[in-house]
């Protein structure tokens, strides 16, 4: 079972305690944008075989959002970090890096 | 190809069953084919298939990185029903439904298509009103499904508890014309039938690269080398954004598992397929007597194949209330497969921004009961280079026309 450690309150829950909320760091275009950019936010997903990047929630915990680097081949976590947060922070970055040999990085 | 009959195995009998053939040839990779099929999948084969006998389209590989039939289509729980509540589900459904009627013939290989009838349980007032109007719109769709009380329930299926204490049965959907097939079968019949019209079915051949210039796919490169081909046809269900992101697009589906699991054998018990959708879990029982259980996917990103251990808990919990009687039954064993989901929980057949590749993808937890009618439409598309009426609600630019074909309210979870 996947167990995430939630960094709002500390606790290391499992899956069950936990809802998950789909693909991390999509960028919501604003008024103006084009239809195209409409779809890929709300539709398109990168559903990478590798290291993702996901929003989850303490749902039956704390209630708070948070997100988490983890692998959707092993389901190997990486780490978790504070939903208010744009782009991986880069020593999660590196600690991937090392973990994933040939891993291209975050986009 | 030597037809399969009852001559047949009276002939080989006098030889000691030695005469046989093998079902399809593996031969090694031509330099280029018309079409390239990626997926040896019960979908792709049938793509293949029906391109061979609708289209004359014959110069054709279907490509598969590990054995043939070896993803959902070994891993579903078999089940074939049309009773979806929007026009262009029901339509392809239905198609999908009809062939498999005469799909043994077809092939000439056994299919064990058996119409078993198929039961959706109503546990809930607002289940009993969803599938009324289910059973009206299949009503104008030509679809035959009807509705039935609990008594006619619980005379379909003895062993049922109709007055369970959390979700009592309030009815059921009726599909008398739906049921189960053997699911290897329908990929092994498939094969057999594109290997006799001369296509090559290689196996243990992963695509590694999808090489394109000025809009379009000139080939792929593969573990077996490089192919090239006229048009490229991506069906690999939950591995589609793999392959999308290797063409150069992404397209909206999330992979996550699926998983099933099956009992010890037991005489006969129950000869129809139950789905029970409010406490997810749908039941039917094998020929060799196993029940075969189908529970919920997980709700993340996922290329496991595995499951987990609190989807089969809650599965079998809420199968032991609806069936009391297996209580007691030892589970065989349990495995997973990846489905491609999307928002609206239709699947996709589709051009793509690369002009000679399509997709075919996103049948998420029910492509099984599909395949034929899949096959058909996914032809026509390759062929023609523009969706015929089965599949032209089902392209990419429904979700950025808001033109969604919604049956995640229609079929529930359980497929």
């Amino acid at each position: 079972m996947l167990t995430l450690t939630c960094p709002c309150c500390g606790v290391t829950a499992e899956e069950t305690e936990l809802a998950p909320g789909g693909e991390a760091h999509l960028k919501r275009f604003g008024p103006g944008a084009s239809e195209a950019e409409f779809e890929a936010y709300m539709f398109a997903r990168a559903n990478t075989k590798g290291v993702v990047f996901e929003r989850w929630r303490h749902a039956y915990g704390c209630g708070k959002w948070f997100l988490a680097a983890r692998s959707s081949v092993t389901l190997e976590v990486f780490g978790t970090y504070p939903a208010q947060t744009s782009a991986p922070p880069a020593d999660l970055i590196a600690a991937i890096k090392a973990r994933v040999p040939g891993w291209e990085g975050y986009p | 190809m030597k037809r399969y009959s009852v001559f047949a195995v009276a002939r080989e009998a006098m030889n000691w069953h030695t005469g046989w053939e093998r079902a399809w040839r593996s031969p090694e990779p031509r330099r280029r084919y018309d079409v390239i099929v990626v997926g040896a999948g019960g979908h792709g084969l049938a793509t293949a298939y029906y391109l061979g006998r609708n289209f004359g389209i014959t110069n054709v590989a279907v490509v598969e990185k590990g054995w043939l039939g070896g993803g959902n289509t070994g891993r579903n729980t078999t089940i074939i029903r049309s009773n979806y509540l929007q026009d262009p589900s029901a339509a392809l459904y239905e198609k999908a439904r009809s062939l498999y009627e005469g799909l043994s013939q077809d092939l000439n290989y056994n299919v064990m298509f058996s119409p078993r009838g198929l039961l959706m349980l109503a546990q809930t007032e607002h289940e009993v009103r969803g599938y009324k109007r289910t059973v009206n719109a299949n009503l104008l769709q030509g679809v035959e499904t009807r509705w039935i009380g609990p008594g006619e329930v619980k005379a379909l299926v003895p062993i049922i508890n109709i007055d369970g204490p959390r979700y009592p049965i309030l009815g059921a959907l009726y599909q008398e014309r739906g049921g189960t097939a053997r699911h290897d079968a329908v990929a092994w019949g498939y094969a057999r039938a594109c290997s006799a019209m001369g296509m090559d079915i290689l196996q243990n051949c992963e695509v590694t690269a999808v090489r394109q210039a000025n809009g379009a796919v000139q080939g792929i490169d593969t573990s077996k080398g490089p192919i090239d081909c006229g048009k490229l046809a991506i069906v690999v269900a939950g591995h589609s954004s793999v392959l999308a992101e290797m063409a150069g697009f992404r397209l909206p589906i999330e992979s996550m598992a699926l998983q099933a699991l099956v009992s010890e054998p037991i005489k006969p018990c129950i000869d129809v397929v139950v789905m029970a959708n409010t406490v997810h879990g749908y039941i039917s029982q094998s020929d060799k007597g196993e029940l075969v259980i189908g529970g919920g996917t997980d709700g993340f990103v996922n290329y496991t194949q595995r499951g987990s251990w609190q989807h089969i808990e809650e599965t079998v919990r809420a199968l032991i209330e609806t069936f009391p009687v297996i209580s007691r039954l030892k589970m065989l064993r349990q495995w997973g497969g990846i489905v491609d989901m999307t928002g609206d929980r239709s699947p996709i057949l589709s051009k793509t921004p690369l002009g000679n590749c399509f997709v075919n993808c996103g049948w998420g937890t029910g492509g099984f009961k599909a395949i034929p009618g899949s096959g058909w439409a996914m032809a026509e598309l390759v062929a023609k280079g523009e969706p015929g009426p089965l599949a032209a609600d089902f392209g990419l630019d429904r979700f950025r026309e808001g033109r969604f074909i919604d049956e995640s309210v229609a079929a529930g979870v359980a497929h």
